[in-house]
């Protein structure tokens, strides 16, 4: 007997049930009610009276009269289909009886694509088996089919470690046999199984829904941009920076010694965090006399962004009074920014006067409003015959302004300085923070173009401690890096064989360098992409970041000594070390597919001839069929709907439908509702 | 009369080492010749001057803009004067500012000369003789231009001179032509009667004079709106017949329906208040008067053969058969408002200016390039080349044709004189920005939708592109000639576009739901929205030939639509701008995101490849480092990772952006859904 209650007739839940009936009313009896009181007494706890509900009542089963029926509920939604697929699995036989190997075991419900469990048995415990298959199979009756299945039969090596098997519907899962203690067991890993399947089910349900959502094209996956917004919220503290516009621009430049502006646009990230640096920058250089910090909104004012040659977003420019402007060039951070406002303030290079002056540059005190700035100073050296090598050093002082603090002298006791220093002018003195030690270079005569290159290169430290700001710097050198990864500062030992290595090979093929994990965490990054787990630090590491990304690590059992290194980058050159890992050759490709918009109008819209996916070169066939007066309207519309009702995607079809979100809604209610 | 003269030496004085011994006669050469000193030619006047070209402009008025000295009759312009947007970029708010002209001039903007919203045509006379002064445009006036004709000659840029006569016998030789005299010619139909219909030019303005009258108006156009708002409250009523239907510009989405302003008649007409539209063919029409001086409308069907001088008596009228006849009640006035038409007559043959097919039959026929399609170097501009975009777009007006004359003007520097179209070079990290930023204030592609579009050429491997402004769509395929740039490695379209079926004469477009709100469904936007279309080679002729109608372009290889917006503007991070760079990610084949200098940093040692942002930037010294907050955002997100702490289990996959979409993925889950509705909201408020 099938036992049906509807919420209201004339549903669709209704039909189906009508349906059901028709087709199978000679083999079960139907009965159908709208009552919702009958419900209590079919079930123990309180019923949802707004929605549909099927019993299957196993009476034909039943052989005391005076006990109720089985029941087993259809746990799916009243559709004809699901009713005639439940009455399927009811008519089935509860427990059915192989003997062949499982693999070539079908039945109902597999063909219905529920799962088959097997219970494994032998002669000596048939009939406990056969229990016990019943009743699991009662427990999982609707939800999956149950097999007895005799070891002594079916010679498979595998069914002597098992009692239970499971074949899934799907073809390409094998049989999973399985050691179980208790009935409850079989019946939660069917459960469970289904639930899971549940949910993906209705997760594709949802995804069919909103169609090509599965991918998340939708969800920011740029780290900035997310930055960004996440923290539009904030009121920014830019209190200190002047907004300009196009009508104050022009006077602001004129008023201060130094402006800097920030050229930016208020819907771009990069911009905005820039905007956050900068804002930082103020409050670093507040009070700072003679420096007006400033800000241009591009979307705002696109005139005065154009005329300023402003092409990029964001921008920074340093305006000197009555002089020409200076674009920043380095990195967009608080502290580089400062640096730069800081130095550009001292012109570069600096005229110095005395010897005085120019030993007080050495050692970083002059000029005073740079003490502070912990920076290499560099001194040229000239003597007044070598105005050529001059004028060189004093356009490569213009394009490294802000970068670099540069400082010349030339006066008529130069002679005394350079012998002070062992150098003959023209000569560059360069004094790395703090003036402990000078070298000198002598100067050779060369372009302004390779004075500059060869500055940023003397620049650069022997061993330097790699940090987030500083390693494209020594990118440039495009050579392996021998990197040394510590936590926290670098042992002295370490430090001084390392020094002694970078050292004693001035033109090194490698660059020799170290890396505080305390400072720069992200290394943790690096090592975990080299090595599967964390190696025990200090640890060496040879890496080739532009010719064949391979990595070496150096034998940990191994002590950090310069014989050591180089008797090991000997094995690395003649390829007896194996590589820990190599770098990604991977390109940077699309992180998500874009929305296929030709693809959704040509679903929608096949009498335009786009859907012909010629290629460059060819040439569709036909012609676009003419409309009169080039009205495509009436024509489009009935085949646009007929379309959208095939697709069967409510919201697609814009014309006569409720909102999208609004129809999803009502769908779900609709049980509720009727 | 001094400065014309002045102007006149000056062009003679420039062209005496070259050309003018090619006739012995007295002739005045210039390189360009304007023909009007309307809107379209001050405006064509100011790119020359710019550019330093030598050039003259012909006023046959003694002052610039003479049509609107005298129309529209009833002085109110429907073009709008926007003074106030709540922002302050200015081409931006040029989008709503359909009368000024382009100039570097900002004096030289609408709002300034009036307050109104519906401005005055007397303050755009004045705005024009300014614009003709402050910049100093050399217009001779006076000189009526009566005749066109053509000198062949094979040392001429287009094989030939163009001869112009003026009213005094004076010829002037040209070798480029730019006509910009507007549609000034009334459209006039012949039918038995016409005589005693009054013409829009001449009829009274004032109300009084139709005080009780029964009146009549041929035409359905903003004119003939317009004269019958003027004279509704006073007359008996009104009869409004023309052929084809009423368009509603709003409806149409073509400011030259008719305008909500102009529509009064509508109402009286709805509201049961005598006035009302009949539908009727012209030509078919014919007036009778009577002995008391009344109108009465017959067909000419009824005349045929039949001796008019016989009387009113003897002429059958139609309501004699059709007793309910709609317009059997006798009118006092019939009033002429059928548009203008260009004046093709003072081209000679040989230059064949031919009128349009259809209904473009008032424009004469131009390629999309603008220029004549029989004559070289016969360039038409403002109005008369709205067949380009009739019915559709902004070409026929003010606030459209001067970004149209601009593109012709920089066809032609390239033409003449070897400069290339305008463009700008960027690295391809500032693709997607480039293009939010130009439809968000481009007012030349918004105004000419569908008609002009910027167009982004890539350079090799797709590290750079270059970026032109506002070129016509039309010529697409002859992009590298006409602009000089080379478009090797594919190229993208910006363009605006309504829905390809919303606008419409019988479309409802207030019909709920009409607004899309999510960018998924971004290509059935409705409203104005921009488009960008993806070739991978530079679309053919023949290909731009076999475009599907309605179609501004041949099918490209991808298509975005920016999914359009209640503000019109596009710079929401998600909605807009994150669609717009999977769009040009997939395109190109390449990461288009940004990143922290951290994660370049990572990058740098763990990949041998960077993205472009790290390429163009970090590798560059000019890596993103981000405040603290950010990155403790970014963190939040779950796109960065924090290294500093210190528990790490060696679970994630070591280039964590990748890794860690799942996490963000769950917290957007919970902040974006329950928001959704909100953005479809544009209908319901």
């Amino acid at each position: 007997m099938v036992f049906a209650y509807v919420p209201a007739t004339g549903t669709a839940e209704h039909r189906a049930v009508m349906e059901a009936a028709f087709v199978y009313g000679t083999v079960h009896q139907f009965v159908l009610t709208t009552e919702a009181t009958l419900l209590k007494d079919t079930s123990s706890d309180e019923p949802d009276v707004s929605s549909a509900w099927l019993l299957f009542c196993h009476c034909q089963r039943a052989t005391d009269l005076v006990q109720p029926c089985r029941r087993t509920a259809m746990e799916q939604a009243l559709t004809m289909l699901n009713i005639h697929r439940h009455l399927k699995l009811m008519g089935a036989p509860l427990v059915t009886e192989v003997a062949e190997d499982p693999e070539k075991v079908s039945t109902v419900h597999l063909q219905l694509g529920l799962p088959l469990v097997f219970i494994l048995s032998q002669k000596e415990t048939y009939e406990a088996d056969r229990r016990t298959a019943e009743f699991v199979a009662w427990q999982l009756l609707g939800k999956a089919g149950v097999a007895l299945l005799s070891r002594d039969l079916v010679g498979l090596n595998v069914l002597r470690r098992s009692n239970i098997a499971l074949k899934t519907p799907d073809e390409e899962v094998p049989i999973k046999y399985l050691l179980l203690e208790d009935t409850d067991e079989v019946i939660t890993l069917v459960e469970d199984k289904n639930k899971v399947k549940q949910i993906q089910e209705d997760e594709e349900e949802e995804e069919d829904e909103d169609e090509k959502e599965n991918n998340n094209q939708d969800i920011q996956d740029d780290e900035v941009v997310e930055a960004v917004s996440r923290d539009k919220k904030r009121e920014l503290p830019l209190e200190q920076i002047c907004v300009l516009t196009e009508e104050t621009f022009h006077s602001a430049l004129l008023e201060t010694a130094w402006t800097v502006v920030l050229f930016y646009a208020s819907w771009e990230a990069v911009s905005l965090a820039v905007l956050r640096s900068y804002a930082e920058v103020a409050n670093h250089l507040e009070g700072t006399q003679g420096v007006l910090l400033s800000r241009v909104n591009c979307w705002d004012w696109p005139g005065i962004c154009t005329e300023e040659n402003v092409t990029q977003f964001p921008t920074v420019k340093i305006y000197k009074k009555g002089e020409r402007s200076v674009m920043y060039s380095g990195m967009w951070g608080t502290k580089e920014l400062t640096s730069f406002i800081m130095l550009s303030r001292v012109s570069c290079p600096l005229k110095l006067a005395t010897i005085d002056e120019a030993e007080g540059y050495l050692r970083g005190e002059f000029p005073s409003e740079l003490s502070s700035y912990h920076h290499t100073s560099l001194l040229g050296v000239f003597s007044t015959a070598t105005s050529e090598a001059r004028e060189t050093f004093e356009e490569a002082g213009n394009i490294l302004s802000g970068h670099v603090t540069m400082g010349m002298y030339f006066e008529d006791d130069a002679l005394a300085l350079s012998r002070k220093y062992a150098v003959s002018p023209p000569a560059l003195l360069l004094a790395r923070s703090g003036g402990q030690s000078v070298e000198s270079i002598t100067l050779s005569k060369q372009s302004t173009r390779d004075m500059v290159q060869m500055i940023r290169y003397e620049l650069l430290d022997i061993f330097p401690e790699i940090t987030v700001q500083n390693l494209p710097y020594y990118l440039q050198l495009r050579k392996p890096f021998l990197i040394l990864f510590s936590d926290g500062d670098i042992g002295q030992m370490e430090s001084k064989e390392m020094l002694k290595l970078a050292k004693g090979r001035p033109q090194q093929a490698f660059v020799a360098c170290w890396l505080n994990l305390k400072k720069t965490p992200v290394g943790r990054g690096i090592l975990k992409a080299y090595f599967a787990t964390m190696p025990s630090l200090p640890v060496l590491i040879w890496v080739n970041l532009h010719a064949g990304g391979q990595v070496f690590k150096f034998p940990p059992e191994q002590s950090i000594t310069e014989m050591n290194i180089l008797s090991w980058l000997e094995k690395l050159k003649s390829g007896l070390e194996i590589p820990s890992s190599t770098l990604s050759e991977e390109d940077w490709k699309p992180p998500l597919p874009a929305y296929d918009f030709l693809q959704m109008m040509e679903v929608a819209m096949p009498e335009l001839p786009l859907h012909t996916s010629h290629h460059h070169g060819d040439t569709p066939e036909q012609h676009p069929p003419e409309s009169p007066g080039g009205d495509t309207a009436t024509r489009d519309e009935p085949s646009r709907e007929t379309k959208a009702e095939k697709m069967g995607s409510p919201g697609r079809d814009l014309r006569g439908t409720a909102p999208r979100l609004a129809a999803r809604e009502k769908q779900g209610k609709r049980h509720s509702e009727l | 009369m001094a400065p014309a003269a002045c102007g006149a030496l000056l062009g003679l004085a420039l062209c005496t080492g070259s050309l003018c011994m090619v006739s012995g006669a007295a002739l005045l050469y210039h390189d360009y010749c304007v023909v009007g000193a309307g809107p379209s030619g001050l405006q064509a006047a100011y790119f020359l001057q710019r550019a330093g070209r030598d050039y003259v402009v012909f006023e046959r008025s003694h002052a610039p803009g003479s049509f609107f000295a005298l129309y529209p009759r009833h002085r109110k312009l429907i073009s709008i004067n926007k003074r106030y947007t709540g922002k302050s970029n200015s081409e931006f708010n040029l989008r709503h500012d359909w009368n000024s002209l382009l100039s570097h001039d900002r004096w030289l903007l609408f709002r300034r000369y009036s307050r109104d919203f519906y401005p005055n045509a007397d303050e755009m006379v004045r705005y024009l003789e300014d614009f003709a002064s402050r910049l100093k445009l050399r217009v001779q006036y006076n000189t009526a231009v009566i005749h066109v004709t053509l000198e062949r000659d094979e040392q001429a840029w287009n094989g030939h001179y163009f001869i112009l006569t003026d009213q005094d016998r004076q010829n002037y030789k040209c070798s480029c032509l730019l006509v910009a005299t507007g549609m000034w010619v009334p459209n006039v139909v012949n039918f038995p009667g016409s005589e005693y219909v009054e013409g829009y030019e001449t009829v009274s303005t004032n109300p009084e004079d139709f005080a009780g009258q029964t009146v009549l108006i041929l035409g359905r156009g903003n004119s003939a709106f317009e004269t019958a708002e003027n004279i509704l409250g006073v007359t008996n009523f009104i009869h409004m017949v023309s052929r084809s239907r009423v368009r509603l510009s709003w409806a149409t989405h073509y400011v030259g329906d008719l305008r909500a302003i102009n529509n009064g008649l509508l109402d009286t007409y709805q509201l049961k208040s005598l006035d009302g539209l009949l539908e009727g063919d012209l030509e078919d029409l014919a007036i009778i008067k009577d002995k008391k001086g009344k109108l009465h409308i017959t067909l000419r069907f009824y005349l045929e053969n039949r001796n008019i001088s016989a009387g009113i008596d003897s002429i059958t009228l139609p309501q004699d058969e059709l007793d309910n006849f709609a317009p059997r009640a006798p009118y006092d006035r019939v009033i002429r408002c059928l548009g203008w038409k260009f004046d093709f007559s003072i081209y000679n043959r040989s230059l064949k200016m031919m009128p349009g097919k259809g209904d473009k039959k008032k424009y004469p026929q131009i390629k999309p390039n603008y220029e004549s399609t029989s004559t070289r170097g016969l360039f038409v501009l403002g109005t008369a080349s709205h067949s380009i975009d009739f019915r559709k777009s902004a070409g026929g007006f003010i606030h459209g044709f001067r970004y149209t004359t601009r593109a012709v003007h920089r066809l032609l520097e390239k033409r003449h004189h070897g400069v290339p179209w305008p463009s700008t070079v960027y690295p391809v990290t500032q693709l997607t920005n480039s293009i939010i930023k130009r439809v968000n204030e481009a007012s030349g592609l918004y105004q000419m939708f569908g008609v002009l579009a910027d167009i982004i050429l890539l350079r090799e491997n797709a590290t750079a592109f270059e970026y032109l402004e506002e070129y016509p769509v039309g010529i697409l395929a002859e992009l590298e000639t006409q602009t000089g740039r080379k478009a090797r490695s594919g190229l993208f379209v910006v363009i605006m576009e309504y829905g390809k079926n919303f606008s419409g004469a019988d479309k409802d477009v207030f019909y709920y739901n009409r607004a899309v709100g999510e960018a998924q469904h971004a290509w059935q936007s409705n409203f104005l929205h921009p488009v960008i279309y993806y070739y991978k080679h530079l679309p053919t002729e023949h290909q731009m030939k076999l475009r599907p109608p309605d179609w501004p372009l041949p099918r490209p290889d991808a298509i975005h639509h920016i999914v359009e917006d209640f503000l019109t503007d596009w710079t929401a991070p998600n909605a807009h701008i994150l669609p717009l760079r999977r769009f040009l990610e997939n395109c190109l084949s390449t990461d288009l995101r940004n990143f922290f200098a951290e994660s370049c940093f990572l990058f740098a040692f763990t990949r041998q490849k960077l993205p472009p942002f790290c390429r163009q930037g970090y590798l560059r010294m000019q890596g993103l480092e981000g405040s603290e907050g950010l990155r403790r955002h970014a963190v939040e997100a779950g796109l960065l990772q924090d290294y500093s702490i210190t528990d790490f289990l060696g679970d994630r996959p070591p280039d964590s952006h990748t890794g860690s979409q799942d996490q963000l993925l769950r917290d957007h889950v919970i902040s974006v859904r329950p928001l959704q509705h909100l953005v479809n909201a544009k209908d319901e408020l």
